[in-house]
């Protein structure tokens, strides 16, 4: 059993992001442990890009403060790492845009993702039909690479989904990631033509912040991914987000829990 | 996990470049787009009406024009222009647009968006949205927008709606990734208009079908006045569009040299440069496997030419493939060689060309005075300068007031 399937073993999962080094590799670690502490399931780190296209305003100023503050791709696997040499288990991903791992080279970035305790990766320009070049590597190290399903996903679904390892991304919305009022799709109806081909766990991203969203989307989804709203805080606190940071994480971890 | 090969893959390579890497939530629309521009492009009432438009309202074909004084001056091969600055909007960006254009109107779409950089492509789409009823939205960089005042005024002119971007460099890229954006929220009544042969397949083998028409005129063009093929074919590479439109009939004809001149910036050995092939390696990237400029991270790196339509970090893969297997050659041309070719062609054939096909000019008068004098060039004008005689004015330490 991978890591990650242990993130969906304590009921509803609440997942949650940061930019890796956003605003310092030293925040982010204190950042990951606090969330991890106050009941998130599993950490996405975002490895930073120049040009995140699936991302919204808020996570690309992330992208361009770490991406000033100097930070690798070496750096932020160093941080998991480091994360792991001090005992913290929670299950760790990579969101990262496919250049960075594609000129690391395939072979050698998922031997030292492995080496340093990384369990997953989601690449958002690496759709299923590409999958083919990066997946038999990723897998030989034990590193799952997410999925992810889309409301336009349509006849794609039980394509992807029965291929899909780690757990089942599902975009809540069209567009880019960023806070939004409400969720229109049919999230549940999703789901379910997901569940119908795999045992994978699904979690539903994009959009979602208030505890409200996060028990509406739990009722249907195995778990929530907040990405965008806790990102804000380290944009408005910077290295002291923390307190911030770890207060919404139990919050929403008791909404999601509470379905 | 080799079960994974029995499943579909990806379409549209050259080689190993190109692919479909794109997120999710656009892949329904790019396989949509596939299947219907393959329909279409069979369909003998598209392409009726496609011929058409680039007959009257675009002006083809465009003309094969002996440059006779540029041929005497510099003494060896005889020297062609292809006149794609001829054309309606003064570029051969409009035989793409009114393409897709149509294509999207066929599909249903309402409204199209495209990214622009000089402005060229932005107004060719506005052009088109004007002409065949449909609303359009323009991504231009914030820098581009100033830089380019004047054609951000035509767009408007022309019922256009732009928008500038103001993340990342605030260049070209930079307004390729809004408007993917900008695709992935809204696919429903928006076509993509890309402008160069990049992105996503289907869009490289789109874009180049569009634009071959310039390659098929010249070919006959040239068999008719000389009675043999050209020693060379000659256009300027940012993208890539006008060059694979000229080079693409000509690639089966083996003695025929394609050069591609791409933007040395301010030299190929200093770090302002748009020279992909010289300086790029391997990447995947706004949908496609090619060459881009790029870090020792992967990450984007910026890219300067004095030419905003040839700031782009990348190359579209067909090109990545012809330099792959050695049918074509890129040479780099600095902003300077390029001001003066600019100059060159102004004074000696009374013609102003755009400052990114004064690259090709540039190039040409390298080589052309070693060539015989029974061999011929053919380059590519794709467009007109009117656009840069205030940058140019500017960087000769001309102030204009206009």
């Amino acid at each position: 059993m991978s890591n990650i399937a242990k993130a969906f073993d304590h009921g509803k999962a609440f997942i949650g992001f940061v930019t890796g080094g956003d605003p310092s590799i030293e925040s982010t670690k204190e950042f990951v442990i606090a969330m991890w502490n106050a009941g998130c399931d599993l950490i996405e780190i975002g490895v930073p890009f120049s040009d995140p296209i699936a991302e919204g305003p808020v996570i690309q100023a992330a992208n361009l403060r770490s991406l000033a503050a100097g930070v690798t791709t070496d750096s932020l696997l160093d941080l998991v790492a480091e994360l792991r040499e001090g005992g913290i288990s929670v299950p760790l991903v990579f969101l990262t845009y496919l250049n960075p791992v594609y000129h690391y080279g395939y072979e050698a970035f998922f031997a030292k993702a492995a080496e340093s305790g990384l369990d997953g990766i989601i690449i958002p320009d690496l759709p299923f039909e590409e999958q083919h070049e990066v997946k038999p590597i990723a897998s030989k190290y034990g590193i799952d690479i997410i999925s992810l399903v889309a409301p336009t996903s349509e006849g794609r679904v039980k394509m992807i989904a029965a291929r899909a390892t780690g757990f089942v991304y599902l975009v809540s919305s069209m567009g880019v990631t960023g806070v939004r009022r409400e969720i229109t799709t049919d999230l549940a109806s999703i789901t379910g033509r997901v569940k119908a081909v795999t045992d994978m766990p699904v979690a539903v991203g994009f959009g979602v912040h208030t505890p409200g969203q996060a028990r509406a989307v739990a009722e249907s989804a195995d778990g929530v991914i907040v990405g965008s709203a806790i990102v804000k805080m380290i944009e408005e606190h910077g290295a002291g987000a923390t307190p911030h940071i770890a207060d919404y994480v139990r919050k929403m971890k008791e909404a999601v829990s509470s379905t | 996990m080799s079960n994974l090969q029995d499943g579909p893959r990806a379409k549209g390579r050259f080689g190993d470049f190109g692919g479909q890497y794109v997120p999710e939530t656009l892949m329904s629309e790019i396989i949509r787009l596939d299947a219907e521009y393959e329909r279409l492009r069979r369909d003998p009432t598209f392409g009726a009406e496609l011929d058409r438009l680039l007959r009257e309202y675009a002006g083809r074909p465009s003309l094969l024009y002996f440059a006779g004084k540029m041929t005497e001056d510099l003494g060896g091969a005889k020297v062609y222009l292809k006149r794609e600055d001829m054309n309606h909007t003064g570029s051969h960006k409009i035989n793409n647009v009114l393409g897709q254009a149509l294509l999207a109107k066929r599909m249903g779409k309402t409204r199209i968006i495209a990214e622009t950089g000089a402005g060229q492509h932005g107004v060719a789409a506005a052009t088109a949205a004007a002409l065949l009823g449909m609303e359009c939205e323009v991504f231009m960089g914030k820098e581009d927008t100033e830089r380019q005042a004047l054609n951000v005024y035509r767009m408007e002119l022309l019922g256009a709606k732009v928008r500038a971007v103001t993340t990342g460099t605030m260049t070209l890229k930079d307004a390729v990734n809004e408007a993917m954006r900008e695709w992935a929220s809204r696919a429903g009544d928006t076509h993509y208009l890309l402008g160069s042969v990049m992105g996503p397949h289907p869009f490289p083998t789109v874009v180049r079908d569009f634009q071959r028409v310039i390659g098929r005129e010249a070919r006959a063009q040239i068999l008719e006045v000389e009675g043999r093929l050209p020693a060379a074919v000659i256009a300027c590479v940012g993208g890539g569009s006008n060059a694979i439109g000229i080079f693409y009939d000509f690639i089966e004809d083996e003695s025929v040299r394609l050069i591609g001149c791409e933007a040395a910036g301010e030299g190929v050995d200093t770090p302002r440069n748009a020279a992909t092939v010289a300086n790029g390696s391997l990447g995947v990237f706004h949908g496609m496997k090619s060459y881009f400029c790029q870090d020792e991270d992967g990450r984007i790196a910026p890219v300067y030419s004095i030419s905003a339509g040839l700031d782009y970090p990348g190359i579209g893969p067909e090109h990545a493939r012809l330099h792959e297997i050695g049918r074509a050659e890129y040479v780099p041309v600095t902003d300077e060689e390029a001001v003066d070719a600019f100059e060159y062609l102004s004074v000696s054939e009374g013609v102003i060309p755009a400052i990114e096909s004064a690259h090709a000019v540039a190039y040409a008068r390298k080589i052309v005075p070693r060539m015989k004098p029974d061999e011929s060039v053919v380059i590519c004008l794709s467009g007109r300068g009117d656009k840069d005689v205030a940058a140019i004015a500017r960087y000769r330490g001309r102030g204009l007031s206009e």
